[in-house]
């Protein structure tokens, strides 16, 4: 009972704060609302932690809300339950956006739009609470629905600028394909179970039909895509970077992006019984993971780099859920999400300190300035190459040795140039940000606050130890997730580790090479181009809508204005002429009134008589 | 002998000149006298059937029916008044403010 009553108040804290925050929105900015969004979010996290405390001790949460929905046979209460699962990604959700509002505060001071900032990242952690929690199909693509409305608010927040706004429409345009996918599998879920209740459905799994199971594994997984930004509909992430950092460290850490593999690991029975599909998600994954990376490398963007990391970092997740290593895909997510929320903010920094340039062959020389960001952005790309101890190695290794093991070695091969990219594009950012000769002509570039380093500084310690959990990790998850049988790797580890390990070295000191003397002008070529231009998919994008538009066009002029608009407008004038004709009626005139009103009076009482008589 | 035959066909004639004044004339000092001759044939009727079923409650009727008919003269005169002194005129079809 008293645990329930707290998992309602760890999701409904950041709806407080929402509202909160919504409520001064228009007014003018005021500090305390960031503060107390903050505490409030701090207060859910520590709620979390307690949730946890009882998930490790083997308890199960409840929480029924109310009851939502009751239509003849069908029924849904609105309600939330914690497993092994949500009890990690609550954890991670709350710290990790915990830290970003702390962060934002700094960040967003000087912003007009600072209140209405913190109610959308509260709303936003609110949705994606409620996507995680959730104990039933419905309230997941509710929060699902959530987190794509949030981030189209926050992705367009400065919405006076266009490609603020095309950014954001394209991110909700996106989604909303995939979540055309997702809402049939969850209404195919409800016609092949009768329920929409994960512990319902997950029982009957093996009484289903398997056509069917298919078919709901895979609308379920097109919903996936969206959510996580995977090919083809990936263009909406790097243009996302349109918002303000700390939204994009929320998106890309905790929250949005990251929904899709959760949902993935969440539906671990559905997908542990399509082997195939499986092997297909981790075919896309790995493919994602090296197309994500390859785009990332030539990038001079410096946060869109970091965007595409993120999309092969999902790739990397996807591989290790499609071949079934749920709990590694799961700390893959965990892990990701503190280092990729330190490099998040450490970009902000350094966009902070140059004033919003965000070419990185612009900048150069940052070291000595930005001494506190340099180790902490430094710290998370050593995270993210995967290099020992830090964070990353743990998990990405992981998928590495599960991709070998399962005998998929087309895929390791894919993941392993992925982590060389990975490796050479990290490093590629921090010399030319930090170490190549400066370029830019900003006098005195200067740190953040110091507060806002603080907010980073957890970020920064996980991301180095978050690795070492993995045992613990290991036997919390496994009570959930059904461990494969290959969970015993017959693999030659030290082997694998030292292959990884010194390519991505390799790579390392490639790319230090590369880029000690700065950018210049080294880079051309066919790769380059092709890379620099998104294997031109968002142009090839563009032409498929202009072809659309001019159909639409087509549709709009000859169909709708011809000959749809024509019938109902013919319909409307019916009443019209009608009316018209019985205007003379109403003339005002009184005798004549009093004329039709006799008149009327006479047929009534001959009727009447005539009714009598009969 | 006069029977209640005679008294009801008495009323429907009277009701009928009331009827036939309302339709025809176009002064509303006229159309006036002609729902007073409607309402008391209408009386007539009452106090008639009152009278040959041996019950007040028609009587009564027509009671409450000439003093709301009297109210009703009082407000519909002055407002006859006001309105002739307003246009110069009671012709009902010159009256047409509500016109649609």
């Amino acid at each position: 009972m008293y645990a329930s009553v707290v998992l309602a108040a760890v999701l409904l804290l950041p709806l407080l704060g929402a509202l909160y925050a919504g409520l001064f929105g228009t007014c003018q900015k005021s500090l305390q609302v960031g503060i107390v969004n903050s505490s409030l979010l701090g207060l859910s996290f520590l709620g979390a932690l307690y949730l946890l405390n009882l998930s490790l001790h083997n308890q199960s949460v409840q929480a029924v809300l109310f009851d939502w929905m009751a239509l003849g046979g069908f029924s849904v209460k609105f309600s939330f339950g914690l497993d092994s699962i949500s009890a990690v990604m609550i954890v991670v959700v709350t710290l990790v956006s915990f830290l970003v509002h702390v962060y934002s505060i700094g960040y967003m001071l000087h912003d007009k739009g600072y209140n209405r900032y913190f109610s959308y990242l509260s709303g936003f952690v609110f949705s994606m609470l409620v996507l995680v929690l959730s104990d039933n199909f419905l309230g997941l693509f509710v929060g699902w629905e959530g987190v794509g409305l949030c981030s189209y608010l926050l992705i367009g927040f400065w919405y006076h600028k266009e490609s603020a706004n095309n950014a954001s429409i394209e991110a909700f345009v996106m989604n909303r394909i995939a979540d055309l996918g997702m809402l049939m599998g969850i209404l195919l879920v409800y016609w092949t179970f009768g329920s929409v209740q994960y512990s319902v459905v997950f029982a009957n799994i093996a009484n289903a039909d398997s056509h069917l199971l298919f078919c709901i594994g895979l609308l379920l997984f097109v919903g996936a895509v969206g959510k996580s930004a995977q090919f083809p509909l990936h263009t909406w992430l790097a243009n996302a970077m349109e918002g303000p950092t700390p939204v994009s460290a929320l998106i890309h850490a905790a929250t949005m992006v990251t929904a899709g593999v959760y949902l993935v690991i969440r539906a671990h029975p559905l997908y542990s019984a399509l082997p195939g599909l499986g092997y297909a998600i981790a075919c896309l994954g790995a493919f994602v993971a090296l197309f994500g990376a390859s785009m990332a490398l030539v990038n001079k963007d410096l946060k869109r780099v970091v965007a595409y990391s993120t999309l092969s970092q999902l790739g990397y997740m996807f591989v290790g859920a499609g071949l079934g290593a749920y709990w590694i895909a799961l700390f893959h997510l965990f892990t990701h999400a503190f280092f990729k929320a330190l490099l998040f903010l450490g970009a902000g920094n350094v966009m902070h300190a140059m004033h919003d340039e965000l070419d990185i062959s612009k900048m150069g020389g940052l070291l000595k300035p930005l001494k506190t960001t340099a180790i902490l952005m430094g710290l998370a790309s050593l995270a993210l190459c995967g290099l020992y101890p830090f964070a990353g190695f743990f998990s990405k290794d992981k998928i590495l040795e599960v991709a070998f093991a399962t005998g998929h070695h087309g895929l390791f091969l894919a993941l392993l140039i992925g982590a060389l990219f990975t490796a050479f594009y990290s490093f590629r950012l921090l010399m030319l940000v930090f170490f190549a000769p400066k370029v830019h002509s900003i006098d005195h570039p200067h740190e953040a606050s110091s507060f806002m380093l603080w907010a980073m500084l957890p970020l920064a310690i996980l991301a180095v130890v978050a690795g070492f959990f993995e045992h613990g990790f290991f036997h919390f998850v496994s009570k959930a997730i059904s461990v494969p049988s290959f969970a015993e790797y017959s693999v030659p580890k030290l082997l694998l580790l030292a292959l990884t390990t010194i390519g991505v070295l390799l790579s390392i000191a490639y790319a230090v090479q590369k880029y000690k003397k700065g950018f210049g002008n080294k880079e051309g070529g066919f790769f380059y181009r092709l890379l620099l231009n998104q294997y031109y998919i968002p142009t090839l994008y563009g032409t498929l809508s202009r072809v659309f538009l001019k159909f639409a066009f087509w549709v709009w002029r000859k169909i709708e204005v011809r000959m749809l608009d024509v019938f109902v407008d013919t319909i409307a004038k019916i009443p019209t002429l009608l009316g018209q004709m019985l205007t003379p009626l109403q003339s005002g005139n009184l005798s004549s009134a009093l004329r039709l009103m006799t008149f009327g009076v006479v047929v009534i009482i001959f009727v009447t008589m005539l009714s009598f008589w009969s | 002998m006069l029977t209640l035959a005679h008294y009801l066909v008495f009323a429907a004639l009277l009701f009928s000149v009331g009827l036939f004044g309302i339709l025809r004339r176009k002064n509303i000092l006229m159309l006036f006298f002609s729902t007073e001759i409607m309402l008391n044939a209408i009386n007539v009727a009452f106090v008639a059937i009152a009278h040959s079923l041996k019950n007040i409650d028609g009587q009564v009727f027509a009671l409450f029916m000439i003093a709301v008919a009297a109210a009703e003269v009082a407000i519909g005169l002055g407002l006859v008044i006001l309105w002739h002194r307003k246009h110069k005129s009671l012709d009902i079809d010159t009256l047409v403010r509500m016109k649609g």
